[in-house]
């Protein structure tokens, strides 16, 4: 026992555990004043005034929804699998949340005569992380789906499951052109790269465009809801939960939506750093600790115009048919995708020739 | 015992628990579940030997993949234990043991006649690059036979989900 104290670095421990807890308190936080931003921002769209009664400006508006969801009765059906059935909503949340461990949210802090690093693990196989843990998000939903013992909600888990994994395919493929750019797969260094250099949003227009529909529809967001398409399954894969178990599957819509925007930022917009400045240069002028702050800071404005656009364009385009959607991810996307992929191999090697052919 | 030991223990114990239910669960659905925990634990076994990317691939590709194609199926053909006996208890574990047995030995020789017997491996950490670059450099041609072969199993598939094309779609 006693050696085992001495090989633990406990400050690194505790140091990682601070931030973990930071980072999931606040997904949990900006998830819930999505839900209230949602319903504001549907009430612009259609000119409404929103929830308006809870606090000024409806601002407590999500606390009492929360409130509501706990308050209500839970029902387990007698016919589900019950162990599957808490298992579901759980594995959804969880798997939305572990996509942050490898998100660096801002550079680094100077604490306590420590250098903490504002990213929990940096990895060097970061983005495959990501689709590692997004791929198992469908879990979360098959079998939610499948232990209600409702068929309805196994064909909504059934048709979320397969537009998820068709959709990873040309995610994949569109992320794979990025990699061959950067050559690295940390998002640390990809963030790096781009202060020194250009965002890859310039470099990788298509890329880019590719991955945001195909983040679209990993988060079961409008127009990829199909999973909820409530005109033809009554409700979704969550039709028979109740209580805090639906509200966990529908707060993991949001914070998939929260950490989505997070990652599309990091690589293709810059990540934590500061537009048309010099990161390092304002550094030495205001330190590394404002510093910190203040990339920490425009990271989360550029989260938040992601997280505008996603409801942006929930209120404005209507839900694809199902053929349709199988037919944009397999037939436009991922030839698109691959087209990508072959174009940018073929800039890399021409300018590794110095633009001779 | 350090941290690596302990987590070692851990999912050793957790990975044969894991497979052990995937034999014994009656209905397939709980048994796919199981088999993902076996990955997982395989997966995160990985990381312990310091092969990330090996592990990542495991995770995507087996428990992201192929269990996901693998609980579709077994979802749609729903399959319930409807109480009947599967044959005498002999028939059912025969053939497995014999099996394992077989596996078994074969470890145990193979242990055996490593020379020395116990030691640590060396323990390297390979990034993505260095992986990739030795992969394509030195085995170019085994992965072009594998994507040959995925890419014609790919094409039988098509042919045959096509049906007779009177069907259409």
């Amino acid at each position: 026992m006693h050696s085992l104290l001495l090989t633990i670095d406990w400050v690194l421990v505790i140091e990682k555990a601070v931030l973990i807890s930071v980072i999931i308190g606040v997904s949990l936080l900006i998830a819930m004043y999505e839900t209230y931003a949602e319903r504001k921002v549907a009430a612009f769209m259609q000119d409404r005034r929103g929830p308006s009664r809870a606090g000024p400006g409806g601002i407590f508006q999500p606390l009492a929804d929360g409130l509501k969801l706990f308050m209500k009765e839970e029902i387990i059906p007698t016919s589900s699998n019950r162990m599957l059935f808490v298992l579901g909503p759980g594995l959804a949340m969880l798997t939305a949340m572990m996509t942050s461990a490898v998100v660096p949210w801002s550079s680094h802090f100077n604490l306590f005569g420590r250098e903490v690093s504002m990213q929990i693990a940096d990895i060097n196989i970061g983005i495959l992380y990501i689709f590692g843990v997004v791929s198992m998000g469908v879990y979360g939903v098959m079998i939610g789906g499948w232990a209600s013992n409702n068929k309805f909600s196994l064909m909504a888990a059934i048709r979320g499951a397969s537009q998820i994994i068709s959709y990873e395919l040309a995610m994949g493929l569109a992320i794979i052109a990025l990699l061959m750019i950067t050559g690295s797969l940390s998002l640390k260094t990809i963030v790096e790269q781009q202060q020194a250099g250009h965002y890859y949003v310039l470099l990788q227009p298509l890329g880019f465009l590719i991955f945001l529909v195909c983040a679209f529809a990993e988060c079961n967001r409008t127009p990829f809801d199909l999973s909820e398409a409530d005109s033809e399954l009554n409700m979704g894969f969550h039709q028979e939960y109740s209580s805090m178990k639906l509200g966990f599957y529908l707060f993991a819509e949001y914070i998939n939506v929260f950490i989505s925007s997070a990652v599309m930022s990091t690589l293709y917009f810059g990540g934590y750093d500061i537009p048309f400045v010099n990161d390092a240069a304002l550094g030495q002028h205001i330190g590394q600790n404002p510093l910190a702050a203040l990339q920490a800071f425009c990271l989360f404005l550029k989260v938040v115009c992601f997280i505008f656009f996603f409801m942006w364009v929930r209120w404005t385009v209507p839900r694809f048919r199902y053929d349709q959607l199988m037919n944009l991810g397999w037939k436009v996307l991922i030839p698109l995708a691959m087209a990508n992929m072959l174009a940018t191999g073929f800039f890399l090697l021409l300018k590794e020739n110095h633009w001779h052919f | 015992m350090g941290i690596t030991q302990i987590l070692f223990w851990f999912l050793s114990v957790l990975a044969l628990f894991s497979a052990i239910m995937v034999v014994v669960s009656k209905s397939p659905i709980p048994s796919v579940l199981w088999l993902i925990f076996v990955f997982f634990a395989i997966t995160v076994q990985y990381i312990l030997l310091n092969a990330q990317f090996l592990a990542i691939v495991n995770l995507i590709v087996y428990a992201g993949a192929i269990m996901v194609l693998f609980l579709f199926i077994v979802m749609m053909l729903e399959i319930k234990p409807d109480g009947r006996p599967l044959g005498p208890l002999l028939r059912q574990w025969l053939p497995a043991l014999l099996l394992c047995g077989v596996c078994l030995i074969v470890m145990t020789v193979f242990l055996l006649l490593a020379a020395g017997g116990a030691g640590p491996l060396p323990l390297v950490t390979a990034s993505p690059l260095a992986f990739g670059r030795f992969l394509i450099q030195k085995y170019w041609l085994g992965v072009e036979i594998a994507s040959f072969l995925l890419f014609v199993a790919l094409v039988g598939a098509l042919y045959l989900g096509r049906g007779n094309g009177t069907t259409g779609g």
